[in-house]
């Protein structure tokens, strides 16, 4: 691997498309210049004089496919040679220099596709348009008599050609369209198509560089401790217990709240940690536990005041006067994102420079990050994206996360690049954990058995009221992230239609710093909605899909996926002896979603699950093979979830440090994944990486219902005894 | 100084006998394939071969090491030709993020070379590395691909 101040690339030049960091910029004498020193065509294409064809993405890639499915859409439209496209990150650095010429850095929210795909196919188009008129201006022939196909311009009329890298440099001398036309999604080519990621071969061999492998001159490594108890600080250490040992070169406080050791290696790093005497001052939090956060979450559940999230008829009335009321009471906990690599980033500060290198899903948030930590201007700043070994939101940008240790480390012995990687206990102790909730639901039913009324109360935690304060503030106080799934409107709309209805939130935050958690809110949301669909169809004495039907007239996209997977499962078919069905669905990230699910369960708790289908309606599908995949790992996500994990609290910290606590599925486990992809068009793109988690888990709850009896109404089933084969 | 054979390679390295052999292969001999999951050896990202058998590397001591036949991710190919486990996972398109594959990879070539033939059954007792992406359909897909070109080799 080579790097420089600059720019480095990761990997090799593999067959397919490698993976270049950084721009050579700023300009040079006259256009500006890829990483390779190929001419831009446009911001988001420079095409080197062997075709090889430089696409920017400036979204992350953490495994959800977004750098070939954005690469997918900007080929289409330049109807360039697939086969000579590479990938290069912007820096945030060059794009506050270029303004914002790539738009949001920002990969979460199953935004990365859905949210650019416009400018993205544009910005192909566009180049697309340079290359031809550069190859018409050569030729003195007019640019609509020239085709263009596979990276090669053809003028058929005098039966010329010649190809993209022949006259990239003179395209990159026009100015940039700003009205290009865009395909119709009918006629994709490459767009739309099952193509293979243009990641693997460097994974498959041991070659990707993640942040963790990053190697600099001089570098040395970092090891931290942050006080346990969140909201403690560093009270004393005594770094002469650790000094002497072997490597060890420096040991150092970071903010208030965490000590590092700085060593030649993390091992000998974390060796000095370990036997590092730190005395914390725990704060107010130290006696906090799971058991006082439920209290103050129940309390919730009965409270006064609530934000609305979704409102019609009168549901406390109607529910007063209606034949039959239903009601039940659920749970979800925090739990951490545990990405395969722990976190880790790398930096190096002077007072003329600070620059890090590594995994994060925002490189705007985490050059802010940089900015605040250093003090340094914009211009003195910059980040550098490696591969990222997971996300799911924990590499989003928070307030005094790992970017900001590893600036204020590297502040302490300046000029030293300093790699500060967490143990997997320091990542299990400081997440950014999935909200913890809990939900009274109440439904009332009349002498038909329609649903008449219904009152969701949710109590728990507010991720934006810890991390976009300035969002809360704006909507008096209400989380509208907290009602994903069940909002009043937008890309989180409830899909039911009920006639009197009430979603309120008590809001009750814990010092516990919560996250965005793939899937964020639709997790516990699903649950409870589409448990209690289940609950209420059975004191109807309705079939559960029949009973969702009645309520889904206005909804014909959320009915199309429903449908999808109650035919493929077999519903309302026998089952096979001793295998039970259940089914779930939402609307999430713009995307309508549906699942249904086949277990057997013996013993009453050892739960094996054969089938899972799973629909989803994202409008558009832009490479089938990898929203297989989303769909299939976000069951695994949801499902681990589901069966084994909890972050439970005790003195004001996290209890689980590893994996022995805090399981995951594997392979033994692993259910097969039928996929059926509905894309219905229309103006509006949903997203593929999140939405599908949510319904894993209600559909193989009510499926358990229905092998067993037993309603589990919290998570982890792994507390109820429940184990998954 | 402690005596190391990897991937074909001698490599003297002065370190501490109690280091895992993670560390030693990353830091010291700079072969950052195999990766750090959790230091338990419960995820199996840091598997590697010692004398032909998968070894969860974080929790082995590189004094245990020394003298033994050690292989990585970055030795698994026979120069340019890829082990037919990494070209089954290239046909399969199986990584998604990544990082548990290396560790997926080593586990799966050892178990083929002890049961060319896996049985689903040997699959879920033998392969029990976490992958977070969740993966498992294409790695199941992906052995048995791999044990059908063994088949035929």
């Amino acid at each position: 691997m080579q790097m420089n101040r600059r720019t480095f690339i990761i990997g090799s030049a593999a067959v397919g498309g490698g993976l270049a960091l950084g721009l050579r910029l700023p300009f040079g004498p006259d256009v500006a210049r890829a990483q390779d020193g190929s001419p831009e065509v446009g911001v988001w294409v420079a095409i080197a004089p062997d075709d090889t064809v430089n696409i920017r993405v400036v979204r992350s890639e953490m495994g959800q496919g977004t750098i070939t499915g954005l690469a997918q859409l900007v080929a289409e439209e330049l109807e360039c040679d697939w086969s000579r496209v590479r990938i290069e990150y912007p820096t945030p650095g060059e794009s506050v220099k270029r303004k914002r010429a790539w738009g949001d850095f920002s990969t979460g929210g199953s935004r990365g596709i859905r949210e650019s795909h416009e400018y993205v196919r544009k910005g192909g188009a566009a180049a697309r348009v340079m290359l031809v008129q550069a190859a018409a201006n050569q030729w003195k022939v007019p640019a609509s008599e020239c085709t263009a196909a596979n990276s090669v311009i053809t003028h058929a009329p005098s039966k010329r050609r010649t190809t993209y890298g022949k006259v990239a440099e003179a395209a990159a001398r026009l100015p940039v369209p700003q009205d290009v036309a865009l395909k119709d999604p009918k006629t994709w080519k490459l767009a739309g198509k099952p193509i293979k990621r243009l990641d693997t071969r460097d994974k498959v061999n041991g070659r990707m560089v993640y942040g963790i492998d990053l190697n600099m001159p001089g570098m040395l490594n970092a090891a931290i401790k942050a006080c346990p108890v969140f909201g403690g600080t560093v009270k004393s250490y005594d770094a002469a217990q650790v000094s002497g040992m072997q490597g060890v070169r420096k040991v150092v406080q970071v903010g208030d709240d965490a000590v590092a050791v700085v060593a030649d290696t993390w091992w000998q790093a974390k060796s000095a940690l370990d036997k590092l005497p730190v005395v914390w001052d725990e704060g107010p939090n130290a006696k906090v536990s799971s058991a006082t956060i439920a209290e103050v979450l129940k309390a919730g559940l009965d409270a006064d005041q609530a934000f609305i999230g979704n409102q019609n008829g009168n549901a406390k009335e109607a529910l007063g006067g209606a034949a039959k009321k239903v009601e039940a009471v659920y749970a979800y906990p925090f739990q951490n994102h545990a990405c395969m690599e722990p976190m880790n980033i790398t930096a190096r500060y002077t007072p003329d420079k600070c620059e890090v290198w590594g995994p994060t899903q925002n490189g705007e948030g985490a050059f802010a990050a940089v900015l605040a930590a250093s003090g340094l201007p914009a211009e003195k700043v910059d980040v550098y994206k490696t591969m990222l070994g997971g996300g799911f939101g924990r590499r989003g940008a928070y307030p005094n996360d790992y970017v900001t240790q590893a600036v204020l480390i590297a502040k302490q012995m300046p000029g030293t690049p300093i790699k500060l990687l967490w143990s997997r206990e320091e990542d299990m102790l400081h997440g950014r954990y999935h909200p913890v909730m809990q939900c009274r639901l109440t439904g009332g039913l009349d002498a038909n058995g329609n649903l008449s009324a219904l009152h969701m109360r949710l109590s728990g935690q507010s991720i934006l009221a810890a991390v976009r304060p300035q969002v809360v503030q704006e909507q008096k106080g209400r989380d509208p992230l907290s009602f994903q799934g069940v909002f009043e409107s937008g890309e989180h709309a409830f899909t039911y239609d009920v006639p009197n209805l009430l979603i309120d939130h008590a809001m009750r935050n814990t010092h516990v710093p919560p996250g965005f958690w793939r899937g964020v809110n639709i997790n516990q949301n699903a649950v409870f909605m589409e448990c209690f669909m289940d609950e209420l169809a059975e004191a109807a004495g309705q079939d559960a899909l029949e009973f969702r039907r009645k309520l889904l007239g206005k909804s014909p996209r959320a009915l199309g996926v429903l449908n999808a997977v109650a035919e493929k499962i077999g519903w309302g078919k026998p089952a096979p002896k001793g295998v039970y069905r259940g089914l779930a669905h939402l609307k999430a990230f713009n995307s309508y979603v549906a699942g249904a699910a086949e277990i057997s369960v013996t013993d009453g708790n050892k739960v094996k699950i054969h089938r899972i289908v799973g629909a989803t309606d994202p409008g558009y599908a832009v490479n089938p093979a990898q929203i297989e995949r989303q769909v299939a790992g976000s069951f695994v996500y949801g499902l681990s979830a589901l069966f084994f994990q909890e972050c439970t609290v005790k003195d004001g910290h996290i209890e689980q440090t590893n994996f022995h606590e805090y399981n995951s599925m594997r392979i033994a486990q692993m259910p097969k994944v039928e996929t059926v992809l509905l894309p219905t068009g229309g103006t509006v793109w949903g997203g593929i990486g999140e939405p599908t988690i949510c319904v894993a888990a209600p559909a193989v709850l009510n499926a358990y219902y229905r092998a067993t009896g037993k309603r589990i109404r919290s998570v982890p089933l792994k507390n109820h005894g429940i184990e998954l084969v | 100084m402690i005596r190391l054979s990897i991937n074909g390679k001698t490599h003297n390295v002065e370190v501490d006998p109690n280091t895992p052999l993670l560390w030693v292969i990353r830091e010291q001999v700079g072969l950052t394939g195999t990766k750090y999951g959790c230091g338990i050896a419960q995820c199996g990202a840091c598997t590697v071969h010692i004398d032909g058998a998968a070894v969860r590397s974080c929790s082995f001591p590189v004094s245990a090491a020394a003298g033994k036949r050690i292989t990585t991710i970055e030795g698994l190919a026979q120069g340019k030709n890829l082990h037919k486990v990494q070209q089954a996972w290239l046909e399969h398109d199986v990584p998604q993020c990544g990082y548990c594959q290396s560790g997926m990879i080593m586990a799966v070539a050892a178990l083929l070379k002890e049961k060319p033939k896996p049985t689903d059954a040997d699959i879920d007792a033998a392969i029990t590395n976490i992958c977070r992406c969740g993966t498992f359909q294409q790695v199941r897909e992906a052995i048995h691909a791999a044990a059908n070109a063994n088949a035929k080799a």
